[in-house]
């Protein structure tokens, strides 16, 4: 690596470049399109300026109920979000050592997040249709079904969102440096104290990134839900519906808020990330470097 | 966690093995041994010879749209990441552009999807713009809901899955390494075809066999870009359930998960995964 730059690192910066608008143009293009005048169509150009599609949202005319499957979608979302976080790193607690079925572990959430989704969410549909049909079968004459928002769409969002807190978890002990907790050992540190005082300040800024994966993973997830979720749908769902019937810009209104609230998270996330790295670096400690 | 994947994945894959070799009648399924999911999936198959019937079409197509949206994602994520790696130099910078690349990651598909609609569509700004400059007289029909749309739309929602393990292989490169073929006289390209290549194969196949699962099962994409009109493999089971017909979707889901883990074990034999964490 020369002192210079070369002409190869404009020619691959002007090509990321051109990634990145890529990745950003067409959303970019649909938030401005959001606020179309009322006159205004599902393309260019732009007929005045206003907030009528997004009224129109909130009122919920045109649109099946919004505002409820908004509700269910944030619900979800952050129960995943906890029980991702929680799971994720007791069990990556639990990989330092090892112990029986721990690889067999490993390769059922490997391949879980590599499953094909519609697989998934085939299968939790029919566990659960089975599950219905022999507890009528057993007698309740008023079942109606265990399918839910809560039991098999909570099930199919966290076949998704552990395999990435679990890799996550692998990532920050792989660059944990266990002398710190025999140090605390040495010193008549119980194990939860341990754990509390020594390893969660050092791994926090990371367990914040889990709970962003776990919650955006699960405001966003499409493909998994749509057999599993039971009679009400959550805002992606609602979302992929809209597709082929809107033809008004009120969708791009609703896809503006839901980013909306994807960004507000992900900024959260972040700063909270850059407060306690910031917190670590203050108090001397050089061990929050493994970052993810 | 064991039982939660117990509960969620390894019971539901067992569930749809066994009820893809169930009968079923037009809206129940019936718990008795019968071949019909996958008979009635290669309905007319031999029959129809040497014309190869729908679902073989279907799958070729799937596989089809998942080679090039490989080749593309790859391509474009080989670059990036390399460019990530070799050629920003401070941490922060790569901090910053990583994110970049993830955030969108974090948002919805869906919108992303639905994002490119007024770009492509027949009043869009791609069709305006080449009739501003004259290039074309009508407006280019071919541009969404088609396999062109699909595939645009699943290097831009997938090539994330290639950046982030390829850009993981090449961070661990040690500079020595290529410092030293640069000193040796290897030219830029050799040292990235014999040493940087080699280097990043792990990160290459996991970014693979992330953008092959995701596009081989992919149903979502494919219709809403598709215009609900082109066929995949996802997509039939998608049909097969609306239509209630669930010893069918699970035979075809059954089928699907084969070819996958076909491929997987494939790609598998080139690295271990584990390793590479």
């Amino acid at each position: 690596m020369g002192e210079k730059r070369s002409r190869s690192f404009y020619v691959l910066a002007a090509f990321f470049a051109a990634y990145v608008l890529f990745l950003y143009g067409p959303m970019i293009a649909i938030y401005i399109l959001s606020f179309q005048g009322p006159d205004g169509g599902l393309t260019f150009p732009m007929n005045g300026v206003s907030l009528v599609w997004f009224g129109k949202v909130f009122s919920g005319s045109g649109i099946v109920d919004i505002g409820a499957a908004f509700k269910r979608s944030l619900e979800l979302g952050l129960v995943v979000m906890v029980l991702t976080v929680v799971l994720s790193v007791s069990a990556g607690m639990a990989f330092r050592k090892s112990f029986r079925g721990a690889t067999f572990l490993f390769y059922v959430a490997i391949a879980s997040l590599i499953m094909p989704s519609i697989i998934t969410s085939l299968g939790i549909a029919l566990e659960f249709r089975l599950l219905d049909d022999f507890i009528i079968k057993s007698g309740a004459e008023n079942w109606t079904t265990a399918m839910g928002l809560f039991t098999s769409g909570l099930g199919a969002h966290l076949t998704w969102t552990l395999p990435f807190g679990l890799l996550i978890m692998f990532a920050i002990f792989n660059r944990f440096d266990g002398r710190l907790e025999e140090a605390a050992r040495d010193l008549g540190a119980t194990p939860w104290q341990t754990f509390r005082h020594v390893v969660l300040p050092i791994i926090l800024p990371s367990v914040v990134g889990i709970g962003l994966f776990g919650f955006t993973l699960s405001w966003d997830e499409l493909a998994r839900s749509s057999q599993a979720i039971g009679s009400v749908n959550t805002l992606p769902l609602e979302l992929q519906g809209l597709t082929t019937t809107v033809t008004k810009p009120d969708i791009y209104a609703l896809g503006t808020l839901t980013s909306g609230v994807s960004f507000l998270v992900i900024f959260a996330a972040l700063v909270v990330i850059l407060v306690l790295q910031a917190r670590q670096r203050r108090h001397g400690s050089d061990a929050g470097k493994g970052m993810v | 966690m064991m039982l939660i994947f117990t509960l969620f994945f390894l019971l539901p894959l067992l569930f749809v093995t066994i009820v893809s070799a169930w009968d079923y009648n037009e809206y129940e399924m019936i718990p008795a041994f019968s071949m019909r999911g996958y008979t009635d999936t290669f309905e007319g198959c031999i029959a129809g010879l040497p014309d190869l019937c729908t679902i073989l079409k279907t799958y070729l197509k799937t596989l089809k749209l998942c080679l090039l949206t490989w080749s593309l994602t790859l391509l474009i994520g080989f670059t990036v990441s390399y460019f990530l790696a070799f050629h920003v130099r401070s941490k922060t910078w790569q901090i910053v552009l990583t994110l970049l690349c993830t955030i969108p990651f974090w948002t919805s598909n869906v919108i992303r999807m639905i994002a490119w609609i007024p770009l492509l569509g027949r009043n869009g700004l791609v069709n305006k713009g080449l009739e501003g400059m004259g290039l074309i007289q009508q407006p280019v029909e071919w541009l969404l809901f088609s396999e062109f749309s699909v595939v645009l739309a699943l290097v831009h929602l997938f090539t994330f899955f290639m950046v982030v393990p390829i850009f993981n292989s090449m961070i661990r490169i040690d500079r020595r390494l290529i410092e030293a073929a640069y000193d040796a006289g290897a030219t830029g390209w050799q040292t990235l075809v014999n040493i940087i290549i080699p280097l990043a194969k792990p990160g290459i196949v996991i970014g693979s066999i992330f953008v092959i699962t995701i596009v081989m099962g992919d149903f979502v994409t494919v219709g809403v870009m598709g215009g609900e009109q082109i066929a995949s493999a996802g997509k039939i089971i998608e049909t097969r359930l609306s239509a209630l017909q669930f010893p069918a979707a699970a035979a075809n889901a059954v089928i699907l998960l084969g070819i996958t883990i076909l491929i997987i074990s494939a790609l598998t034999r080139i690295v271990d995964i584990r390793k590479e964490l």
